[in-house]
């Protein structure tokens, strides 16, 4: 049966013969039987083939532009009944098609490795030594001694506790953080003096203050919340703010499974498949989240496009658009005259072989029918003329 | 109209203007500002010569001797006393100076470096590699640029500025533009070459105009005003400026005038040819109107949606289309399109005139442009071109031989495009057969409304008449309606029963029991009479049936999800039709009949089961009204208990919080859970009374019947509008805007109960209290600008797509590639399944061996 199976592979595309092996084990078919219908697939599968020629990047635009105004634009939303809100509908659309640098609600998922992700309280210590914790959350009281001119810091040893962290190492991160301080620790937490003295002391005393509270000391900077949630059997964290790439390295965290949502920080720390999957996952998300049906293949047309040179190009004038050979098709797109213009410098040529400049000289367009050209027979006398006009080039 | 041989343009090179070129290719030397001489005739040497074209009837080009319409005018030019900068070439002039040294005129880089970048350059260019050029020459330019020592000869440099827009000074000095030109002349074409220049095509003088090119006469047309006064175009007006200016620059220096003079108008004649080139310049006043308005020039012209690339050379206007009204006629085909007949005469399609048509166009051209079906013009082989009319149709008809073409009014089965903007995906275009109806509206079928995504609300939509026979058969083989059943979009049929039509199948299949001489009354009305029934008495299933074909099965499940239709050999033995079965969207007995019998087949059974349900509806008779609404005292009673259980309920909830006992959500605060419980509770009474009329009403109830057939509507109107209109919502949220803890000065602060947080507990029909009616008109305003903001949004994004996405296409390999022939994908999404063939993306293998074993496996 086995063999059967194998000798269609590549005929068929792997999905239709899964289903097959699926379904024939439910219906306890014959080989003889398999073979019959694997036939009939093939053949149904050959008539369901794209035909050459079809203009399938305008059925793609067509396919995400027609549903994109059946968004919505409520940037916020609260998918399930707890969890950490995310833009979703149109803008985060857009945000992923234009491949922002700085989305407006970076977030990861991630997956804790099956020994760790049983149990709620072991989850939410991981997700607690995650977070980016900054002084102030672990601080009880700040007081200034205007007596000795120097702060005081009272630490909350639960805090510290739960996030796994030394006194000393929270010093040691204060004095990399802010320069021109000496700490001091005590019982309590520790007392942190300016090494300098200015004429404004107070001031500057109460300024450092201001600072260090929002001083980072423990966690992985940028993940400003975390969210342990169940996913099935299993405890996932989600978060807000990201940082794969330190999230990666906590040895709880199951790194094949750990995702974020901005495509750049994938790119850089997974590489650009894992970018191009990112932005199929996500754009897939949020059509699913707003209850539209838009075939994967789109979808993937779209990512393929983006990711195609290895890096990751929006779909704006300075992306896509912008890195097309023809003057023309950038032109007729946004800011026609400093491409002209620049054309114009390098004495550019345009080989007229897209579809917008064909439209604009009234010549049919290179796809679908306009694709066939007629191949004229020639005489004796052209075809020996030709054979020797390629001799000569050859021969340069 | 002879056949046209066509050229076919393979490609355009772009370059800048030398002045030579500009003097060589002009056919007038332009000298005076002047227009006309004082009887209207052109000026010699003016602005409107005519030897730069004509615009006048009557008169003829003295370049080429073309009339009007033939010549399409020539360049002038005029030559300026002193040179002037380019605006859109200032910023380059400016990254030339400031890259090159002051005294020997080489760029500023060691010889190696300058090598090394000139190869790379040229392998560039090589390519075609356009933008690598860009990005190398950007890397010279802003390495050398800054240095303050030339490397060749060793002479301190002193940095170039740049004023906005066109002036330039070194140290205390202005450098003219005669000073620039000479500059820039020094540069050597390798040197050019390394500074972003192609010296064969623009060399880096040029950018400093010495000669100005004077526009055809017939790029800037002027009007005749009601008055018999001649309107001249922007363009015109500025070119009068310029030449008024440079004229007046000429005297002044030949008059030798001091200096001072001649640098005012010198920057007077910068002023308007920077102006004439781009009136948008920041720190530029733009010139005006007399009446304030500013003018529209070059750049004007070419910028921006209505400038000529979006608009003339993307897009163009095109004759053969008519725009009028949409209104419905169910009695008309899928594929039809009712035109009336004041379109149909205007509307033609050029026929040649055969051995086999002659006679019947004889008879057109006989009926002449007026009387329907007539012909408006008759196309002689050498293409000339006359209106059927009184006095040319004796010789018309005399003529008339095999080989003249014969502009015909339309008639039934002519292929037609029919458009409704906005086109957002390829059904907005399909072609439809003509049918010439009464009215002065378009007529179309109700059911692809959905393609085109169209009402009847006073829309209107555009016909377009192709004129050549290979546009036609394009039209026919590739457009026309039944080939666009399938969306490419996801794989479901976008064509499919609507309204009447579903509600008519399914009040028809949910029939127990109908007289025999009914049923044939019912199929006979649809033209269906060949069916014998044997029994006096027929369900409605079994009438149903006969519409199907013969060797029909189908099981699958229908909007309910609770009962299974199942169809077997043709015949419908269990179950009830509604929108998911005939529907559109997802309607799975289209799909199915589509997959198994074809396009052409699917049209005709759709068309028949549309119209069994119309005609069920107008045997039975179905309306709806606001009775439909009316319930019993006693259940006013029981919705109210249910609303009042829920307010007891959240104030349980309310009071907790108020405790301090809430049991908080992770992750949220007290007031976040109060309000998620809240919008839970709330919700949930709106489902349960909506469940409950929903039982109480019962079967019978037409809008019920419409909202659980699928046809339109929604149980959740229906509830609206008998039981309760339920919580507003804004941004998935209660409404807590207004007031400092309140939303509305009728509350107590601090109110977190249902009516002070938006719940509206009455019905549309009961009418409801002012503070409820302002929270749904807060809902609803909200709804309205989140529709008004996106429809711009979402209009961007496609055009950006559309745009970068056009060129895509599968080759004759299935690879799928752009313009450029890179590959983007190697199979199109991995399998090369085209999703309009595919069933919702793929191919059905239960389906398949059902096919192949029978439906018992």
């Amino acid at each position: 049966m086995e063999d059967l199976y194998k000798e269609y592979v590549g005929k068929l595309p792997g999905k239709i013969l899964n289903d097959m092996e699926k379904e024939a084990k439910v219906r306890d078919l014959k080989p003889a039987q398999v073979k019959k219908v694997l036939e009939y697939l093939i053949e149904q599968y050959n008539q369901a083939k794209i035909d050459p020629g079809e203009a399938i990047g305008i059925i793609t635009a067509e396919s995400f532009g027609e549903p994109g105004t059946q968004m919505t634009l409520n940037v916020f939303h609260f998918a399930g009944v707890a969890e950490v809100s995310v833009t979703q509908g149109l803008p985060r659309l857009i945000e992923i098609l234009d491949a922002r640098k700085t989305i407006k609600t970076p977030s990861m998922e991630i997956c804790i490795k099956k020994e760790f992700a049983k149990e709620p309280t072991q989850v939410k210590k991981v997700a607690a030594q995650i977070k980016e914790t900054l002084l102030k959350e672990v601080a009880e009281e700040f007081n200034i001694n205007v007596s000795k001119m120097q702060l005081e810091v009272k630490l909350n040893k639960a805090r510290i506790k739960e996030i796994k962290a030394k006194p000393e190492d929270i010093i040691e991160n204060l004095e990399n953080a802010i320069k021109k301080i000496s700490i001091k620790k005590t019982d309590e937490g520790f007392t942190i003096k300016p090494e300098e003295s200015s004429d404004h002391e107070l001031m500057e005393l109460y300024k450092l203050k201001e600072k260090l509270k929002e001083t980072y000391i423990k966690g992985i900077k940028g993940i400003t919340h975390v969210l342990p949630v169940k996913r099935g059997s299993e405890f996932i964290i989600i978060t807000a703010g990201t940082n794969l790439a330190d999230v990666l390295k906590v040895p709880e965290v199951d790194s094949s499974r750990t995702s974020t949502n901005d495509l750049h920080e994938t790119a850089k720390v997974l590489g650009i498949e894992a970018a191009r999957q990112t932005i199929i996952n996500e754009a897939g998300k949020v059509i699913e989240d707003q209850g539209l049906d838009v075939d994967i293949r789109h979808i993937l047309c779209i990512a393929d496009t983006m990711c195609r040179s290895g890096v990751i190009k929006g779909i704006t004038r300075s992306g896509i658009t912008g890195e097309k050979k023809s003057v023309l098709a950038k032109a007729s797109f946004e800011t026609p005259l400093p491409h002209l213009v620049n054309a114009s410098l390098l004495g550019e040529n345009d080989e007229l072989n897209s579809v917008i400049e064909n439209v604009m000289l009234n010549q049919p367009v290179p796809l679908g029918t306009g694709l066939p050209d007629l191949v004229a027979k020639m005489g004796p006398k052209s075809i020996k003329k030709k054979q020797t006009e390629k001799k000569e080039e050859s021969k340069k | 109209m002879a056949e046209k041989i066509y050229k076919k343009i393979d490609e355009i090179d772009f370059s800048m203007q030398s002045p030579d070129f500009i003097k060589e290719t002009s056919s007038a030397k332009i000298v005076t500002a002047e227009l006309y001489e004082r009887e209207g005739y052109p000026v010699d040497g003016g602005l409107m010569d005519v030897r730069l074209g004509v615009i006048d009837p009557g008169l003829r080009c003295k370049t080429c001797g073309g009339k009007l319409k033939e010549c399409m005018g020539h360049f002038g030019h005029i030559e300026l006393a002193r040179p002037v900068m380019h605006i859109n070439y200032a910023t380059h002039a400016y990254n030339a100076m400031r890259s090159t040294c002051n005294e020997c005129y080489r760029v500023k880089l060691n010889q190696v470096k300058l090598d090394d970048y000139a190869e790379k350059i040229k392998f560039a260019q090589k390519l075609g590699d356009y933008d690598r050029v860009r990005k190398l020459t950007k890397e010279v330019l802003a390495k050398s640029r800054l240095i303050k020592k030339c490397p060749h000869c060793k002479a301190k440099q002193e940095a170039v500025k740049i004023e906005k827009p066109t002036t330039y000074t070194q140290g205390e000095h202005r450098v003219n533009p005669i000073q620039v030109r000479e500059r820039l002349e020094k540069i050597s074409n390798e040197d050019a070459i390394l500074l972003g220049f192609n010296p064969k095509t623009s060399r880096p003088e040029w950018m400093v105009m010495s000669v100005l090119p004077i526009p055809p006469v017939t790029m800037r047309p002027s009007i005749t005003l009601e008055s018999g006064e001649r309107s001249e175009d922007d363009l015109t007006h500025k070119l009068g400026d310029i030449v008024r200016i440079n004229q007046r620059l000429f005297e002044n220096i030949n008059a030798g005038a001091p200096e001072m003079i001649i640098e005012d108008l010198w920057d007077l004649l910068q002023y308007h040819i920077t102006t004439y080139l781009d009136n948008s310049v920041s720190s530029v006043p733009p010139a005006r109107h007399r009446s304030g308005q500013a003018l529209k020039t070059l750049t004007e012209r070419i910028k921006s949606k209505e400038g000529r690339f979006r608009n003339n050379l993307a897009g163009k206007r095109v004759n053969y289309a008519a725009r009028t009204v949409i209104s419905p006629d169910p009695c008309i085909g899928f594929n039809d399109v009712g035109i009336p007949e004041s379109v149909a005469t205007e509307l033609t399609i050029p026929e040649r005139v055969t051995e086999w048509n002659k006679e019947w166009l004889l008879k057109l051209i006989k009926n002449g442009p007026t009387q329907y079906p007539g012909a408006n013009y008759v196309i002689w082989p050498d293409g000339k071109k006359k209106k059927i009319t009184e006095e040319t149709i004796e010789q018309i008809l005399e003529e008339l031989q095999h080989g003249f073409k014969v502009e015909r009014h339309l008639i039934d089965g002519d292929q037609a495009l029919f458009n409704r903007q906005p086109s957002l995906h390829r059904m907005s275009l399909m072609c439809h057969r003509i049918k010439v109806l009464p009215g002065r509206s378009f007529r179309m079928n109700p059911s692809v409304c959905n393609p085109y995504n169209a009402d009847f609300d006073g829309d209107e939509m555009n016909l377009h008449v192709p004129q050549t026979e290979e546009a036609r058969a394009e039209a026919e083989v590739l457009m026309e309606v039944q080939t666009q059943l399938i969306t490419p979009k996801n794989g479901y049929n976008i064509i499919g029963c609507v309204e009447d039509s579903i509600t008519g199948c399914y009040l028809l299949t949910r029939t127990k029991e109908m007289s025999k001489i009914e049923a044939i009354d019912l199929l006979t009305s649809i033209g269906i009479d060949n069916v014998k029934f044997s029994k006096e008495k027929v369900s409605g299933s079994e009438v149903f049936s006969t519409v199907l074909p013969e060797d029909f099965n189908f099981i699958r499940k229908n909007k309910q999800g609770e009962t299974t239709v199942r169809v077997k050999n043709g015949k419908l033995e269990h179950g009830i039709i509604d929108k998911n079965t005939i529907g559109e969207n997802n309607g799975e007995l289209i799909r199915e009949f589509y997959r198994k019998y074809g396009q052409d087949r699917t049209i005709e059974l759709l068309g028949n089961i549309f119209q069994l349900g119309i005609q069920i509806l107008l045997k039975k008779g179905f309306s709806t009204g606001v009775s439909d609404t009316d319930i019993p005292k006693e259940a006013i009673k029981k919705v109210d208990s249910k609303v009042q259980k829920a307010y007891n309920k959240l104030d349980e909830h309310i009071e907790s919080y108020k405790k301090g006992k809430i049991e908080v959500l992770p992750g949220k605060t007290e007031l976040e859970t109060l309000e998620i419980r809240a919008m839970e509770i709330l919700n949930k009474t709106r489902t349960e009374v909506g469940d409950y009329i929903t039982e109480l009403v019962g079967e019978g109830n037409p809008t019920l019947t419409m909202a659980q057939s699928g046809a339109r509507g929604n149980v959740l109107n229906f509830t609206q509008m008998t039981g309760c209109i339920g919580q507003q919502a804004l941004g998935g949220k209660r409404i807590t805007r207004g007031y400092r803890g309140r939303t509305l000065s009728s509350f107590k602060e601090g109110d977190l109960g249902p009516e002070a947080r938006g719940f509206v507990k009455n019905t549309f029909k009961r009418g409801i209290t002012p503070t409820e009616f302002f929270f749904h008109a807060m809902t609803g305003r909200d709804s309205l600008m989140d529709t008004a903001l996106r429809t711009p949004k979402s209009g961007y994004l496609y055009r950006r797509l559309a745009n970068a996405l056009q060129d895509l296409k599968i080759e004759y390999d299935r690879t799928v590639r752009n313009a450029t022939k890179d590959i983007i994908q190697f199979q199109y999404g991995d399998d090369s399944i085209d999703v309009s063939k595919s069933e919702g993306g793929t191919i059905n293998v239960v389906n398949a061996i059902h096919d192949v074993l029978g439906e018992n496996v």
